[in-house]
């Protein structure tokens, strides 16, 4: 059986939102299938007893205080945005009302 | 003829600059001719500051003549790579997502360079969101190989490692998260230095995977990697993983000899895999090292062959969960054909991302996906855990590893590109340091016969940059050979 199925990478796509066209999704299957294949070598390793390493240093929480800073007016946060009305980011509709 | 200033390194620019033997205006505008003149074949940048550059060039010579301005990179013209946040011009990472966005702030790096006199030349190119080993995913241009044109620069950081080894800049910035400045900086030549983890500060760098990801410098000598990593360095409030480690004076590691230093040489690393002139090169360093008095020692670490497999499955899932963020709503592209919410976020992001940031973006949802958690990234993190004990218990037997860079030296354009697995596979030296956080550095050893630069990697303790500095910087002062210039005019 195959590693990773088309419906699988369809299901994924959705997940990470991406479309894919019908040649990439049974070329990703087949790419994917055989890292994920290569990948599975780390079974061969019993890791029951191993704590997982979650952060790349032994740090402790940092604090800072709870203190207003400067941050990006208004007009430079939306500098890049694809749509605006100079006050919000413009998106399609979300829901339809009529 | 006018001198070539752009063959200098930053060391010896800020030191004629700042003796007044010539202007920091002299001195960019030769960086910016050479440019002109090799960058149509090497193509390095994707974006030069010509004006931009001139102008800071003259505002240093003022602060020089009227304050008694003394700063440590003081009209030196470095490159910056495109995934870090500038001000000035565009930061698109090479990506058609990010295609025509401006910074509104400067990345921690970029403003450290600034504040010690540094002169931007421009932003230089890379695989899109530094997903690569060859700079051939990039969406805005191929970079060739300085020393030979027809051979990729490597990857992800190629347009900065291009730009320092055909002397378009004296100095560049890259980031590195498997290998992304060593790798390159082994295939064109130059000096090229991953960081701690933590080292220095990562905001302003657009993130890829952001427990992997570190800043460095790409360098024409040792000399030039200490400056450049005493100016990067430190801790900074806006990048909470940046620790609040004192930063040493870098340049006094330089000029040190290494007698009784331990040398590690990892099992591991020296198969029968490891063949031709590369091993070659690498057991010649090793003996130079010897005769500088350094002790050479075998080192194991047996989680070696787990290392690419951890090192996919951390960095796609971080990757997805970190690329999310480009849906299309406050910058970076909108596909015009959506019309409606799930529309724009799936257009935007089908049209923006190229084909290994969706195949990378694919591979890490699935590893994070419910039911598969586990089974991927958790037993990921795991055998981390175990790599990163390989590490700390070999350098109980030695002070610095050496290993290869690469397993080859850089490959033609267009070989690799149609095989991701065998790509990913070349990256076999230099991730297993990322995944244990630890700094490595990587030098020129040699040449092949075919004239293509080959790799010594430095590896080092956490936080100990100042020995791998000291072993660099003896070794490169009795190597025995120079490294030149790449025959490019």
């Amino acid at each position: 059986m195959p590693k990773l199925t088309v419906k699988d990478v369809e299901y994924v796509a959705e997940l990470a939102h991406l479309t894919l066209d019908g040649a990439t999704k049974e070329r990703l299957a087949q790419e994917l299938g055989s890292i994920l294949e290569y990948m599975d070598k780390l079974n061969e390793l019993d890791t029951s007893q191993v704590e997982p390493m979650m952060h790349a240093l032994e740090m402790t929480n940092i604090f800072r205080c709870d203190e207003v800073q400067p941050s990006l007016s208004r007009d430079v946060a939306l500098q890049n945005a694809p749509k605006t009305d100079g006050e919000y980011f413009l998106v399609p509709k979300i829901l339809d009302t009529e | 003829m006018a001198k070539e200033w752009f063959r200098l390194t930053a060391h010896e620019i800020r030191d004629a600059v700042l003796g007044g033997a010539v202007s920091a205006e002299e001195v960019t505008r030769s960086f910016l001719s050479r440019i002109e003149q090799v960058d149509s074949k090497v193509c390095a940048y994707v974006d030069v500051w010509r004006d931009a550059a001139i102008s800071r060039a003259r505002e240093i010579d003022a602060r020089i003549r009227k304050e008694g301005f003394r700063g440590a990179l003081a009209g030196v013209p470095i490159s910056i790579k495109d995934v870090l946040c500038t001000k000035q011009g565009y930061t698109t990472c090479c990506s058609k997502i990010l295609r025509g966005y401006r910074s509104p702030f400067d990345a921690t790096v970029v403003e450290r360079l600034w504040e010690a006199g540094a002169i931007f030349l421009g932003k230089t190119n890379m695989d899109e969101f530094a997903m690569g080993s060859s700079t051939e995913n990039s969406a805005v241009q191929l970079t060739r190989n300085p020393w030979n044109l027809d051979y990729v620069p490597g990857g992800s950081s190629g347009g900065s490692a291009a730009s320092v080894a055909a002397d378009e800049a004296a100095c560049s910035l890259g980031s590195d998260t498997g290998g992304s400045i060593r790798q390159p900086a082994a295939c064109c030549g130059c000096v090229g230095l991953k960081p701690t983890y933590g080292r220095v500060s990562r905001y302003g760098l657009v993130a890829f995977a952001s427990s992997l990801d570190q800043i460095g410098p790409f360098t024409k000598d040792v000399e030039d990697c200490a400056l450049m990593l005493g100016t990067i360095a430190g801790r900074d409030p806006r990048d909470s993983t940046s620790v609040d480690l004192p930063v040493p004076d870098y340049c006094q590691a330089l000029n040190k000899d290494i007698k009784g230093l331990r040398v590690g040489m990892p099992r591991e690393y020296f198969t029968e895999a490891l063949g031709g002139e590369v091993r070659e090169k690498i057991e010649e360093a090793i003996r130079s090292l010897e005769k500088l008095g350094a002790e050479v020692v075998e080192v194991r670490l047996p989680h070696t062959e787990y290392a690419i497999a951890v090192y996919y499955i951390i960095c796609t899932a971080e990757a997805s969960a970190n690329l999310a963020r480009f849906d299309g709503v406050r910058y970076g592209y909108r596909s015009p054909r959506a019309t409606d919410m799930r529309q724009m976020y799936h257009l935007s992001r089908s049209e923006g991302f190229g084909p290994e940031v969706r195949r990378r973006i694919i591979l890490g949802t699935y590893v994070l996906s419910s039911g598969y958690y586990d089974a991927y990234y958790l037993k990921a993190q795991k055998v981390r855990s175990l790599i990163r004990q390989d590490f700390v218990k070999a350098f109980e037997m030695c002070d610095v590893i050496v290993t290869p860079t690469s397993p080859t030296p850089a490959f033609r354009i267009g070989e690799k590109t149609d095989d991701p697995l065998q790509m990913y596979l070349s990256d076999i030296y230099t991730i297993s340091v990322n995944l244990a956080a630890i700094p490595g550095l990587s030098m020129p050893c040699g040449f092949t016969k075919g004239g293509l630069p080959v790799g010594l990697q430095l590896l080092g303790k956490h936080f100990d940059e100042m020995t791998l500095l000291r072993v660099a910087d003896a070794y490169e002062k009795n190597r025995g050979f120079d490294i030149g210039h790449p025959p490019i005019n």
